[in-house]
């Protein structure tokens, strides 16, 4: 077992334990931390996949904002003299069978699909001249060459509606 | 079989976070929790997609890297939604002093 191999089983393993204890953990304030450190193992796992701007941009905001949002919001929401914050429905059996079969069927389709892409990687990969920071800046902003200019000017539109959405909703009145 | 790393590997870890996801997001009685659930799957999917860009080693598109630029603007729209999704939670929690998604029954009739 190669290096990376036994380093995506560890990122792996620990990411799914995170995941269990964000929707297991009897308080909310603690399901929120495991969800912080389940964010940052994403981030080894983006690495591992030589995705190095996914990774930053996961621990930028994935790590720092989206977390600290829901500690805000967690703060803002507290129900005093509550011990158990994170509570579950009478129904999660009914929960457990559906995404298990979501599992289940999701998992069939992958080992009975056959696939477009390659199933392993080839022993000499050819290195990319450019490193990934720099071909995504290219693919994004390029004027001239194949890129996404457009959706990326559409999604500055959209976190601009989506922060004045917040600001409204959430104003007292 | 389990020696390289292979796009299996990413596609299964993906398969399982997002099912946790799923069950959080059904399963549990605080909206914010709610939320937690859909940022795990969420997450589930941008370590697929990333996986796939990865594996893959078609010459005319391998330089793309369309598996991350798709991970970047599902990143995007993952932290509207999360402004979005708390500014209303505070919302509700303000005007009916509670976030239990089972009490919150306006809309229901």
């Amino acid at each position: 077992m190669d290096f990376a191999t036994l380093l995506f089983w560890i990122l792996a393993i620990v990411m799914v334990v995170a995941a269990l204890a964000v929707v297991t953990m009897r308080n909310i304030v603690h399901s929120a931390m495991a969800l912080f450190f389940m964010f940052a193992l994403a981030a080894g796992v983006y690495v591992l996949a030589r995705a190095e701007f996914i990774a930053i941009v996961q621990i930028l905001i994935y790590g720092g904002a989206i977390t600290v949002l829901i500690l805000f919001a967690l703060m803002l929401t507290r129900i005093g003299g509550q011990r158990r914050t994170n509570p579950t429905n009478r129904t999660w059996p009914v929960a457990l069978l559906v995404c298990l079969l979501v599992g289940g069927s999701i998992l069939y389709a992958l080992l009975s699909s056959p696939l477009a892409v390659s199933q392993t990687l080839p022993a000499s990969v050819p290195m990319d001249p450019l490193n990934n920071v720099a071909r995504i800046g290219l693919l994004l902003y390029s004027p001239s060459q194949y890129s996404y200019v457009l959706p990326f000017e559409i999604a500055s539109i959209v976190l601009l509606v989506a922060i004045v959405g917040a600001i409204v909703i959430g104003r007292e009145d | 079989m389990l020696t390289t790393l292979t796009l299996n590997h990413f596609l299964v870890l993906g398969a399982i976070l997002f099912c946790i996801g799923l069950y959080g997001t059904i399963a549990k009685r605080n909206a914010i929790a709610v939320l937690m659930g859909i940022e795990i799957m969420l997450n589930a999917v941008n370590v697929t997609l990333v996986g796939f860009s990865l594996f893959n080693q078609v010459p005319a598109y391998r330089g793309l890297l369309t598996g991350q630029i798709f991970a970047i603007f599902i990143i995007t729209v993952a932290a509207a939604e999360a402004a979005v999704a708390l500014a209303m939670v505070i919302a509700i929690y303000r005007r009916r002093k509670t976030v239990d998604v089972g009490e919150i029954d306006i809309m229901k009739f």
